[in-house]
C-alpha cells in the first residue's frame, strides 16, 4: 500500500485529459500524462476541488458502501451537521436522526453533540492559556494537511484537539459497548460525511494510531435511502440532543462563534484559506486568537459529498437553529485530557523540497529559473503541468522534457524543417 | 560549492495590494530548497516590512535577493526622499506615514524596528533625495 492514503481517485476511463482539475488543484498535486490525469499522492490534501471542477465526473471519492454496515452487530452513524442542511421543509432533526435508524442503523450520535465539547474544550484550554496564539481550528482536515506539506512555521499554531467526528465516534463507541455489552470490534460506528478529506482523516489520521470511527459513508450515497426512509416515517423519535452551537459548525463561522470571543476571524474556500495562512506565517495578521478555516466554500455545507447548494443548505441550517438551546453537551471531569491529540503535527519537509542536500537544490533551482525564463509563460497546461513553473521543476525532477511544451515543440520542429530546406 | 541563487523584483510603487509579491516569491522557493523554516519566516517577514515601507514612503524601486546554502542577503533599493535620522526612524513607534496608509493598518512606527529584529545584518544607505539601499542578511 502506498504510503499515502487518499479518498480522491481518478477513474481512468472517463478521464479526457483536460485542464481543469490540473488548474483547479491548490497544491499543483495532478499532471496530465499519456492523455489521463494523475494525481501525485504526497501533495495531494483531499479537498475535493477536482471532484467539483471536473465535467466528465472521473474524479471520485472513495467512501464506505452503505450495505458495508452488515459486518458489524451493532451499528451507531454519527452524522456530521451539514446533513441537516440536505433536506427541504425539515422542522426537526429527529426526523433525519429516525430515518437514519430506519435505513438500518441501530442508534445515531450527531456529531454536533462532540462539536460542542471541542467548543467548550478550546474555551477552556485559551482561558487556561495552554495553546500558541494564534489558534488555528484543527476540524478541517484538509487545512490540516495543508498546514502539514506547506507551512512549517504553522504546525504548532494547530488546536492539538481531536476533531468532532472523533470525539463523537469515541463516546458513540464507548456507550454503544456499555449499552450492549458488545465487544468493541462489534460495533461499527460511521460517519455521514460532506467530503472526501474526512474519509482520509479516518482512514489514516495523523493525531492518533487508529481512529474509533469504522467508516464514513457519502451523504449523496446514504441520501436517496434516506429521504425515502424519512418520507414514511410513523413516527419520529426523541433523538436529537444538539444545541445551536453545535449544528452552527455546518457552516463558516459556526466554529468561531462558539468561542464566545471576538477577536477570530473565519475564512472559507481552499483560495482564501491559503491566503490567511500565507498572511499567518508572515505575521500580517495580527490581534486575532482563534482562526476558523474551512477549504470548502460556505463551510462543510460546501463539502463535494454534499447533494444540496451550499447556500440553500446554510439558510436551512440557520432556520433549523432557531429554537434550538444554545448547548446541549458539556464536559465531563477528566473528558478534556482524554481528546488532546495522541501525535504532534510535524511538517513533512520533503513534500515540496526539491532536494535533501541543499547544494544540489539550488543547482536544482538554478537549472529551474533559467529552463522557466525560456518558457513561454502562459501556464496553459498543455504539456500536462499546472503552469510553466511546475514544467521546469518537472523537468529538473527528470519527469518530464522541454519538449513536452507544445510551444517549445513546435519551435523545435520549426528549426529541423529550416535546416532541411538548407540542404 | 554551488552558486548563489540571484532573483530581481520591481516593485511597484503605484500598487498598494501588490506589495508582498516579492517576499512571497521568495518563500515558496526558499520552502522548494528545504530553508530552515526560522530562516524562512525571518526573510519573508523582514522584506515584507522593507517592502512596504519602500511602497508607503518612496513610490517603490527594486529588489535584489540572493540565496546562499547558508545566508539569504536582500538589497532593497528605491530613488525615495531618503531617511534624515536614521535613528529616530530605527526607534519603534516613530512613523511619518499618511493618515491613510496608517489606516489600512500600516505605519504603526514599527517597520524599521521589525527588520532589525528579524535579520542577522542590517545596513542603512540614505541620502536625502536621493534615495536609501537597505541591505539585510539573514543567516539559517
Amino acid at each position: 500500500m502506498s504510503k499515502y492514503f487518499h479518498s480522491v481517485e481518478l477513474d481512468a476511463d472517463r478521464c479526457c485529459g483536460c485542464t481543469n482539475c490540473l488548474k483547479r488543484c491548490p497544491t499543483e498535486a495532478i499532471r496530465v500524462h499519456n492523455g489521463k490525469a494523475k494525481i501525485l499522492t504526497e501533495r495531494c490534501i483531499d479537498c475535493g476541488e477536482c471532484i467539483r471542477i471536473c465535467p466528465h465526473h472521473a474524479k471520485n471519492a472513495t467512501a464506505t458502501k452503505p450495505e458495508e454496515i452488515e459486518n458489524y452487530k451493532y451499528t451507531v452513524a454519527i452524522p456530521a451537521p451539514s446533513l441537516f442542511g440536505q433536506f427541504k421543509n425539515l422542522d426537526s432533526i429527529d426526523i433525519v436522526l429516525t430515518g437514519l435508524k430506519k435505513v438500518g442503523f441501530d442508534d445515531v450520535f450527531e456529531v454536533s453533540r462532540a462539536a460542542e465539547l471541542v467548543s467548550e474544550a478550546t474555551r477552556k484550554l485559551i482561558k487556561e492559556d495552554r495553546l500558541n496564539k494564534p489558534i488555528i481550528s484543527s476540524a478541517c482536515p484538509a487545512v490540516v494537511r495543508l498546514i502539514k506539506i506547506r507551512f512549517p512555521e504553522l504546525c504548532n499554531n494547530v488546536m492539538p484537539l481531536f476533531a468532532p467526528i472523533e470525539v463523537a465516534a469515541r463516546i458513540a463507541k464507548r456507550e454503544a459497548a456499555e449499552k450492549t455489552g458488545l465487544p468493541r470490534e462489534d460495533i461499527g460506528v460511521f460517519f455521514i460525511t460532506p467530503c472526501p478529506a474526512k474519509v482520509t482523516e479516518i482512514h489514516s489520521p495523523n493525531y492518533t494510531e487508529k481512529s474509533a470511527c469504522d467508516g464514513a459513508i457519502a451523504i449523496s450515497k446514504i441520501y436517496p435511502a434516506l429521504t425515502h426512509a424519512m418520507d414514511h416515517l410513523t413516527e419520529v423519535e426523541p433523538l436529537g440532543n444538539s444545541g445551536l452551537m453545535g449544528i452552527g459548525w455546518a457552516t463558516s463561522g459556526g466554529e468561531s462563534a462558539a468561542m464566545l470571543g471576538d477577536k477570530y476571524l473565519a475564512a472559507d474556500g481552499i483560495e482564501n484559506v491559503i491566503r490567511v495562512l500565507e498572511e499567518l506565517e508572515d505575521e500580517h495578521i495580527r490581534g486575532v486568537d482563534f482562526i476558523e478555516l474551512n477549504a470548502c466554500s460556505g463551510g462543510c455545507v460546501g463539502g463535494v459529498l454534499n447533494v444540496e447548494n451550499p447556500y440553500v443548505a446554510q439558510a436551512r441550517i440557520q432556520n433549523l437553529r432557531k429554537f434550538l438551546p444554545v448547548s446541549l453537551n458539556h464536559l465531563e471531569d477528566g473528558e478534556l485530557e482524554r481528546m488532546l491529540w495522541e501525535n504532534e503535527l510535524t511538517y513533512d519537509a520533503d513534500i515540496f523540497r526539491l532536494d535533501k542536500d541543499i547544494s544540489k537544490a539550488m543547482d536544482m533551482m538554478s537549472q529551474m529559473e533559467r529552463i522557466a525564463s525560456g518558457l513561454p509563460g502562459l501556464d496553459c497546461g498543455s504539456c500536462g503541468a499546472p503552469t510553466c513553473r511546475a514544467l521546469a521543476e518537472d523537468i529538473v525532477r527528470g519527469k518530464a522534457k522541454e519538449t513536452d511544451c507544445i510551444f517549445k515543440l513546435k519551435a523545435r520542429i520549426q528549426n529541423v524543417y529550416d535546416q532541411l530546406s538548407n540542404i | 560549492m554551488s552558486n548563489a541563487i540571484h532573483l530581481h523584483y520591481d516593485v511597484s510603487g503605484e500598487d498598494f495590494t501588490r506589495a508582498g509579491e516579492a517576499s512571497g516569491s521568495v518563500k515558496k522557493r526558499l520552502k522548494a530548497l528545504g530553508y530552515d523554516p526560522d530562516a524562512i519566516r525571518r526573510v519573508a517577514i523582514a522584506m515584507y516590512e522593507a517592502e512596504i515601507n519602500m511602497v508607503i514612503h518612496a513610490d517603490g524601486g527594486f529588489c535584489e535577493v540572493d540565496i546562499y546554502p547558508d545566508r539569504v542577503e536582500i538589497l532593497l533599493s528605491d530613488k525615495g526622499p531618503g531617511i534624515p535620522d536614521v535613528e529616530k526612524a530605527m526607534q519603534e513607534g516613530f512613523s511619518t506615514a499618511p493618515d491613510n496608509v496608517r489606516n489600512l493598518g500600516f505605519g504603526a512606527g514599527m517597520g524599521l524596528p521589525n527588520i532589525k529584529k528579524y535579520t542577522d545584518e542590517m545596513r542603512i544607505e540614505t541620502t536625502i533625495g536621493v534615495g536609501t539601499n537597505l541591505y539585510l542578511t539573514v543567516r539559517v
